[in-house]
């Protein structure tokens, strides 16, 4: 790891002008993601601005039918808020099932939305319940969000502080992790809203996406049999020593099923 | 004595408390006054020469001390890293023996390959003056795979090694199993591959050298399981400094499972640069660095076939194997695929002929060597799926087939065809206790209600023998060892009667500092916790070949029990004298000498004291002091066996396979600490079971790039993939070693593989399903299920 200056300002204000002012400077929540990469030599970034204290980043809260999540709201947070819990409780067990302990008391919903790694949890959920994301400087609509492979709408030095989930009438996450890295090797939200379905796809493809004729099928009948002979194209799928692309297909309408199937238990 | 805990109790570990309470001592927590430390630069390609290195960028850096290369090696005439084995090949010839600098020299030949070593003040120096320095490399296409390896027109590693073939290895009489196969009723053939494994020790390796220019002493902290294998190998052959010179210490270390049994070249380059830049040196690996450095495991494609009789009964065994090296013959290297596994192929069956045929092939991959097994868990994984696809075949129940030819407990010592002589076992009488043990009888009712929630369930045995204790020196030495294998205690009695043990072998997660006590303690009548061992330091233990293949208690603890007899003998002189009677009628037992018939007694503590206070003593016949040393070097190797059982469900719709239920019975001799035998078969059974399911180093055919090189990567087995198990033993004794033990280091990781995979062939045996590769992946198998010929119902 190369030397680099270390931040830790109180107020968003602060925190931009440190962002715009440094060079090189970089925002740095759970570290989850940065620090390994700054420790393999990948990343050498000149400055990190933790935002750790910056009380407008923290929160859990529903109001108006919206849970709002603070960026810096750690998975172990999420997972054992007894308000997600009641409200949203596919977001509960999605965070609850995000890698090992270590990095579910580290790592954090905006980290893991603003790094938008094609097999995160997150980025389906947020797609699938048609969250908004607020940052320090505008409020971005999921759809338009996710740009693919670690790629978001982001811009330079714009900071994630909450995101906005409407709660929904019913929704599932199913997951298939890795069996090595426990990210998702297919993962699968679906939500119910006001008769609208959304059907939002991880960790099959270079980015999260949403499947048109499962959420058209489930608007008609919402059970896991009304999808299940809807098949994905394997043909933009991700293909690894871990699971091909066919297999990837394939497990996309599995987990899809199954995603529908726990949705049904929150009705 | 009060507190004697011997053979057969389970006290709680000794060394744990160091352990859990954080005060280990390993070697990344030895620090030196102005120590520097040192980074490797790997090679990033897999096959490519190296046209050019500058290291004048990196020495112009702050603090660099020393940038050494290939160069600076070969002009100190440094040797290359020897290989303790040398097979012959069928035709009689020696292996080719390319050499093996501890330095790149004009050529890299696997990812990882050691090109320079950069020494700076700091760690952080170091790295930088590491990406500083400028390597020119032409890359060249690298191969990885042993069949595409030996192809005509394939990549060649050496110049002097044709078609990269090291060796051209046989075993048995091929003959015999030619007219055997004519007069078959049934022939079963296997085509399989045993998986590459990366051991993955919790700790990485380690290495700190120091040189004292006063006294021309070295001193090598480094992550060692045979500290004196390294400093004889190092100083003789690698370094040529003197033997007496060189001191190798190997403190705590963080399991080893054989990744640390080798020799490595970092030991020497490290070594050899703390002389260069006059301070000591440290290095420690980090976990990416392990995976393309540590030897790795396995990596066979294999034939095989089983001629049988109309009976069932085994009539001859032919197996053609390809075994990979990596870029280099490691340490054991070639000794793993050929010694440690063809006479393996006999396994627990009457099978009359046995020819085995062994290519062992170099490629651009890591080198391969020992890992936990090593060998065994290969040959043992082809008999048992081989019984299995032939039972299918023939409509035979495994069973039973198992049954028609195992080996009965009366025709011991059984003499196989392929060299072994099998001492003792009773692999019927494991069978039965496991199925019993498993209840198996109610397999039927299991699978059924497996079947109503749309599972697949399958029952996978494995009725295996192992070789270890390693190992008899001359047989050994015939087989092209070119080392002893012999081991050495020394029990050092203080004059208090307390003890200090000094052996050969070396401690790193098996529990021997308690094992070892709890022998001293049974044989001398000494407290448990009065006596330490002391292992890992070549400068305080006389010798020792190390710890590998099971041979620690085997072979260690058999150099043990007899320093400790050699104690009693003399203790009975000397209490003879004391007692004034005749030497012939002193009996010793639980830690007293009497005289027989008589209450006239001394304690071992008495006796301990007079030796080294010898004013009442027969120093006209007897030296002082109460100091015995032995060496033992075994007759025949021990043969731990059993039977696994192993249950799981496959979940057809995504492919997953689930371990329900695991059954082990073992043969590992007399237990000396059932609890430590407990942990040993869990490990070992975990070991084998990552084998089965999880784990797999995968290497890109085109650039030669290890793909599964992080644990995001390479899948380890962990706690929530595994059921409870049920571990029994049934135990015939050793009839060679001492006290009957057999050894239980690596029984775990032989038995399972072969139990898991015929599980999840039998599960998915319904659907024409007859073999599955390891690791039996979720993705692996949902691809079986698509191509395997579904039986069409009737639509
Ligand atoms: C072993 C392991 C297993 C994991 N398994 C999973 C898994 O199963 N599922 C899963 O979804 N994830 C998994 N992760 C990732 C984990 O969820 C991380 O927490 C997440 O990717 C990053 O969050 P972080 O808070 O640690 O962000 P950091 O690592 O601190 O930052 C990540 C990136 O986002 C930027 N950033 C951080 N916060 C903000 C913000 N508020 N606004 C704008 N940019 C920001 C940083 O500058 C950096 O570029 C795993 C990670 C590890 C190490």
């Amino acid at each position: 790891m190369r030397s680099f200056a270390f931040h830790r300002p109180n107020t968003l204000y602060e925190m931009s002008a440190l962002l715009g002012g440094v060079i090189d400077s970089v925002p740095l929540a759970g570290g989850m993601t940065l620090l390994p990469t700054i420790k393999q030599r990948l990343a050498a970034p000149a400055a990190l601005v933790d935002l750790s204290k910056i009380p407008q980043m923290f929160g859990i809260a529903v109001t108006d039918g919206v849970l709002t999540i603070g960026a810096m709201t750690r998975h172990v947070d999420v997972a054992e808020s007894a308000e997600i819990r009641s409200k949203v409780p596919l977001l509960a067990s999605l965070a609850a099932g995000i890698g090992d302990p270590a990095v579910r008391n580290r790592g954090t919903i905006g980290g893991s939305v603003a790094n938008n790694d094609p097999s995160a949890d997150y980025p389906a959920a947020v797609l699938a319940l048609d969250a908004t994301i607020v940052t320090d400087r505008r409020e971005i609509a999921a759809d338009a969000f996710f740009k693919g492979l670690f790629a978001t709408a982001l811009e330079p030095e714009e900071i994630i502080t909450a995101v906005r989930f409407p709660v929904p009438s019913a929704g599932g996450y199913a997951k298939f992790k890795s069996p090595a890295s426990r990210y998702a090797l297919v993962g699968v939200c679906v939500a119910q809203k006001a008769g609208k379905i959304r059907v939002a796809v991880t960790g099959a493809g270079p980015g999260v996406f949403r499947i048109g004729a499962m959420e058209a099928a489930l608007e008609s009948s919402f059970t896991p049999d009304a999808i299940a002979v809807i098949k994905v194209s394997s043909e933009n799928l991700s293909s690894d020593i871990h699971a091909d692309a066919e297999y990837r297909a394939h497990l996309v309408t599995v987990m899809a099923k199954k995603a529908v199937m726990a949705a049904l238990q929150t009705l | 004595m009060s507190n004697v805990i011997g053979i057969g109790a389970a006290p709680r570990r000794k060394e744990d408390f160091r352990f859990l309470t954080g005060r280990g001592n390993y070697v990344a927590d030895v620090k030196r006054a102005d120590m520097t430390f040192g980074v490797f630069i790997r090679s990033p390609h897999g096959h490519a020469v190296i046209r050019g290195i500058d290291k004048a960028p990196a020495l112009a850096l702050p603090g660099v001390q020393a940038v050494l290369t290939g160069d600076d090696v070969a002009a100190d005439g440094l040797g290359s890293l020897p290989c303790g084995w040398g097979i012959h090949g069928a035709d009689g010839l020696p292996m080719k023996e390319p050499p093996f600098p501890m330095l790149a020299q004009g050529k890299v030949r696997f990812v990882g390959d050691m090109i320079a070593f950069v020494v700076a003040d700091t760690l952080e120096q170091a790295r930088a003056a590491a990406e500083a320095v400028v390597i020119d490399y032409a890359v060249l296409p690298a191969v990885v795979g042993v069949l595409e390896a030996v192809r005509p027109g394939a990549p060649q590693l050496f110049d002097d090694v044709p078609n990269n073939l090291c060796c051209d290895w046989e075993l048995g009489d091929k003959a015999a199993v030619a007219t055997a196969f004519k007069r078959a009723a049934h022939v079963a053939r296997l085509s399989l591959v045993n998986n590459r494994l990366i051991g993955n020790p919790m700790e990485p390796r380690a290495a700190i050298a120091e040189y004292n220019g006063g006294t021309g002493h070295y001193t090598l902290w480094t992550t060692s399981q045979f500290p004196h294998v390294v400093r004889f190998l190092m100083s003789a052959l690698v370094l040529k400094i003197p033997e007496q010179k060189m001191r190798v210490v190997a403190p705590d270390v963080g399991g080893g499972f054989g990744v640390k049994q080798f020799h490595y070249g970092e030991e020497a380059v490290i070594t050899w640069a703390a002389r260069q830049v006059g301070r000591p040196v440290k290095w420690v690996a980090d976990r990416s660095e392990g995976f393309v450095s540590d030897r790795h495991g396995r990596d066979h494609v294999t034939e095989a076939e089983l001629a049988l009789d109309q009976n069932g009964k085994f009539l001859a065994l032919k197996v053609v194997t390809f075994a990979n090296m990596g870029g280099y013959l490691s340490t054991f290297g070639p000794n793993i695929p050929t010694n440690l596994y063809g006479p393996l192929l006999s396994g627990v069956y009457m099978t009359p002929a046995i020819y085995c045929n062994v290519k062992v092939v170099f490629t651009n991959t890591v080198p391969v060597d020992a890992y936990r097994g090593a060998g065994r868990p290969e040959a043992t994984f082809v008999v048992e799926r081989l019984v299995d696809v032939a039972a299918a075949e023939m409509g035979i129940d495994r069973v039973e087939l198992r049954r028609r030819n195992i080996i009965p407990k009366e025709s011991y010592p059984y003499q196989t065809p392929v060299l072994v002589e099998y001492d003792s076992g009773d692999p019927m009488g494991c069978l039965e206790d496991a199925l019993a043990s498993a209840n198996v009888a109610g397999f039927a009712g299991r699978k059924a209600k497996s079947e109503r929630d749309g599972k697949f369930r399958g029952l996978g045995f494995s009725t295996y023998v192992e070789a270890c204790g390693l190992a008899p020196s001359r047989f050994a030495g015939r087989l092209g060892a070119r080392g002893g294998l012999y081991e050495s205690a020394t029990v050092r009695v203080h004059p208090t009667g307390q003890v200090t043990v000094l052996i050969g072998t070396h401690n790193h997660g098996q529990g021997h500092e308690t094992t070892f006590a709890q022998i001293v303690s049974e044989k001398l009548g000494v407290a448990f916790e009065n006596v330490d061992i002391v292992f890992g330091d070549t400068d305080r233990v006389q010798f020792g070949m190390g710890t590998y293949g099971s041979r620690s208690l085997v072979v260690g603890g058999a150099a043990l029990a007899k320093a400790s007899d050699k104690v009693v003998v003399k203790g009975k002189k000397i209490a003879a004298h004391l007692l004034e009677a005749g030497e012939q009628d002193i009996q010793f037992k639980a830690g007293v000498f009497s005289v027989a018939g008589t209450d006239r007694i001394k304690t071992f503590q008495e006796i301990a004291g007079a030796a080294y206070v010898p004013h009442d003593y027969p120093l006209e016949v007897l030296e002082p002091g109460l100091e015995e040393q032995a060496y033992y070097d075994p007759v025949n190797f021990t043969y731990p066996g059993g039977c696994h059982i192993a249950e799981v469900e496959v979940d057809p719709e995504t492919g997953t396979v689930t371990l329900e239920k695991y059954t082990a019975v073992d043969d590992v001799g007399t237990v000396i600490n059932p609890m430590i035998v407990e942990g040993q078969l869990h490990g070992g059974i975990v070991q084998g079971i990552g084998q089965a399911l999880y784990e797999n180093a995968v290497y890109d055919d085109i650039s030669g790039q290890l793909l599964s090189g992080s644990f995001m990567d390479y899948t380890m087995p962990r706690a929530d993939h595994l059921p409870n198990m049920t571990i029994k033993t049934h135990s015939t004794l050793c009839t060679h070693t001492p006290m009957g033990v057999k050894g239980c280091g690596e029984v775990g990781t032989i038995g399972s593989p072969a139990a898991v995979i015929n599980a999840v062939v039998d599960a998915l045996s319904h659907l024409g399903v007859q073999h599955v590769d390891m690791p039996a992946t979720p993705n692996r198998i949902w691809r079986v299920i698509q191509n395997a010929a579904m039986p069409r119902a009737a639509e």
